[in-house]
């Protein structure tokens, strides 16, 4: 049964597009969608479910729900995609709401359970898939769609304007001047070895992230540059909403400004789904065969710069510290290892949550669920309840999180839960841990 | 009757089942080529890295973490795939009809091995009616076919005891035989030759594309 008080959220966003929605406007998208190519995989997928259940383990939702049997991932399947096609596109509006709910609020995309299904069914495929029929109707959740509508105005996802952009670089470039004298944040600098991108929410409210990043880059002598012109912003929600032509068209903003500098590689923040939009969504809608530079998530840089004692850590953390391995780095790009050498630099008593690496749970906050806004943060609150006895059981008080998406989900599990725990980027550590040069920190 | 099931009826069966089986991979084949996703992400040392992961017992932690349901289906599957080829009855048959000779199993060890399909497939049969998220995605047509699967073995078993009358049961035990093969390529029965291919697309998804493991 689902949970009644997630049917009953008022969400702007869906009542208006359906509302407004004829069943021969759904059916006529239905079926455009499931008659492209891609669509093909996905019966295939259907025609081999055995219907075991076996994946219903393997969710976060469906675990925390209390083993609500309609949060499997398999029912999610079943109550969206296969009715639209077993009835061939001809489902009302309200099914559409419904079915936006299911995938926009209840899964998050991050495979988990494609790991316990013996076949290896892609269900989060199938249920992306959903969310792009939902955005072709327009039935998106109000928040999510907000940070699509700012991704096409702008380019980035938080209508950050130009000269804010330029202003917070500036004013972070003072910031960071207090650690290290005479810093510099290189703007547009040609032929650089870097382009550092970072994602929207850190100019708009976590501005100090960009002075730390600068401070390591300088300290660790890495010839490197930001972008002052669209492009500066890697992350897209619009590969989350749905909007398959938004993705595509900021992915290409972003890549296409690091040709421009002529950079040799791209490195980027803390965030997981930015790293899954430009180096695999972006460049496969693209149809590109791949980034055409190399992409490097902020844990690689660490551990690139650590590695080559670029920068030393003189002061190790001795709280008990655990980790979090976000879905999009991790079963998306298996850096789990790097992320523990990093973190072993930064740690002395890493506790380990159980289960982790590939098989961690997911934080309910990435794939654009918490992206959906005020309206959904008690139904995703509720979906994590495992998260919460996984983070409680390590006893640990600090929860390292390298992905924004991660971090606040997990502020929110803290908050919500009452969990004595805080949590960080790994940045931050590493600002406050390293050494700096000589008569520069007391 | 006899003669019928025997002979022309085993025919169409396998007739059915080779080019419905034929007919399931050509579709796949043209589908997933028309899709320019699939197989350029596809290797071939992931996607056996990915199928032995799973064919090996207790291989993936999915299996790992229900040890007496992953036994049960494991001993299932292994009997289910082995009997019809290595029954006593049917290497006798194929002497018979053919001239082959053919290692068979002892007719005490098949015995057990064809108790076991169905003490598992009865299993399977009240897990699918009793828990919750199983039933929740249940429909009475795939207990049938779970019914289906189970209905050589149960006429089998009865066939070799001979405790009903043998003439109908043989005929019974052919029929449903012939039913089963018919099934597969139409139902999800098709995952006995689907596994390997959708197996080897997420391990090369996760294991080229992305560098992680998925099992």
């Amino acid at each position: 049964m689902a949970d009644l008080a997630d049917m009953q959220v008022v969400d702007k966003g869906l009542e208006k597009a359906v509302a407004g929605l004829s069943e021969e406007r759904i059916q006529e998208v239905i079926g455009s969608v499931l008659s492209q190519a891609v669509a093909g995989r996905l019966k295939l997928y259907l025609q081999t479910c055995v219907h075991c259940g076996l994946c219903a383990e393997a969710c976060h939702t469906y675990v925390s729900r209390d083993k609500d049997p309609d949060f499997a991932p398999v029912a999610k399947v079943k109550d969206t995609l296969a009715v639209m096609l077993k009835k061939k596109g001809r489902v009302d509006a309200e099914f559409m709401k419904n079915a936006a709910r299911v995938a926009f609020v209840e899964c998050g995309g991050c495979r988990r359970c494609s790991m316990y299904c013996p076949f290896g069914i892609d269900i989060a495929t199938m249920i992306m898939t959903v969310r792009r029929i939902c955005s072709l109707l327009g039935v998106v959740p109000q928040y999510i769609q907000d940070t699509t509508n700012s991704h096409s105005a702008t380019s980035n996802q938080m209508w950050v304007q130009p000269d804010d952009w330029i202003d917070t670089l500036i004013w972070q470039e003072e910031d960071a001047q207090l650690e290290l004298p005479g810093l510099r944040i290189p703007l547009d600098k040609e032929g650089a070895d870097v382009l550092y991108s970072v994602i929207a929410p850190e100019p708009k409210v976590m501005a100090q992230l960009i002075a730390n990043m600068a401070v390591v880059m300088n300290v660790a002598g890495i010839d490197w540059t930001m972008s002052s012109a669209d492009g500066w912003d890697n992350s897209n929600m619009a590969m989350f909403s749905g909007d398959l032509e938004i993705m595509g068209r900021i992915e290409r903003v972003h890549w296409e400004r690091a040709l421009e500098l002529r950079v040799k590689r791209m490195v980027m923040g803390e965030c997981g789904h930015a790293y899954r939009g430009a180096v695999y969504d972006g460049p496969k809608w693209l149809g590109w065969q791949g980034p055409p530079l190399p992409m490097i998530h902020a844990v690689e840089l660490y551990y690139d710069i650590l590695r080559e004692g670029r920068i030393e850590i003189v002061d190790k953390l001795t709280e008990p510290v655990t980790i979090q391995d976000p879905c999009n780095i991790v079963r998306g790009s298996g850096l789990h290892e790097k992320l523990r050498y990093v973190v072993a630099a930064l740690c002395d008593n890493v506790v380990e949550m159980s289960p982790n690496h590939e098989h961690n749970y997911c934080c309910a906050a990435g794939g654009g669920v918490i992206n959906c806004g005020p309206p959904w943060k008690l139904s995703r609150l509720k979906s994590i309840k495992v998260k919460a006895q996984q983070l409680g059981r390590t006893g640990a008080s600090l929860c390292i999180t390298p992905c924004h998406n991660c971090h606040h989900g997990i502020e929110d599990i803290i908050g919500h839960y009452q969990l004595h725990m805080r949590t960080s980027f790994i940045l931050e550590l590493l600002v406050k841990q390293m050494k700096m040069p000589e008569g520069v920190r007391g | 009757m006899y003669d019928f099931v025997r002979g022309p009826l085993v025919w169409i069966a396998l007739l059915v089942f080779v080019s419905g089986l034929l007919l399931r991979l050509v579709w796949m084949v043209k589908t997933v080529r028309r899709d320019p996703t699939v197989l350029p992400a596809m290797t071939l040392r992931h996607s056996l890295r990915s199928i032995a992961h799973w064919l090996i017992p207790f291989g993936s932690r999915s299996m790992r973490t229900r040890p007496f349901f992953s036994a049960m289906s494991y001993a299932f599957h292994l009997c289910l795939l082995l009997l019809p080829v290595t029954v006593m009855a049917h290497s006798v048959e194929w002497q018979q009809s053919w001239g082959i000779r053919w290692w068979s199993l002892p007719p005490r060890v098949a015995d057990g091995m064809t108790l076991l399909v169905i003490l598992a497939g009865v299993l399977f049969l009240l897990r699918r009616v009793m828990s919750a998220e199983v039933r929740n995605v249940n429909t009475p047509l795939d207990l049938l076919i779970l019914l289906i699967v189970l209905g050589p073995f149960a006429t089998g078993f009865l066939a070799y005891h001979q405790w009903v009358d043998y003439q109908t049961i043989i005929v019974l035990h052919i029929v449903s035989g012939a039913l089963w093969l018919i099934t597969i390529p139409f139902t999800w029965l098709q995952h006995m030759f689907m596994f390997f291919f959708s197996r080897a697309f997420m391990g090369s998804e996760f294991g080229a594309v992305r560098n992680a493991r998925d099992w």
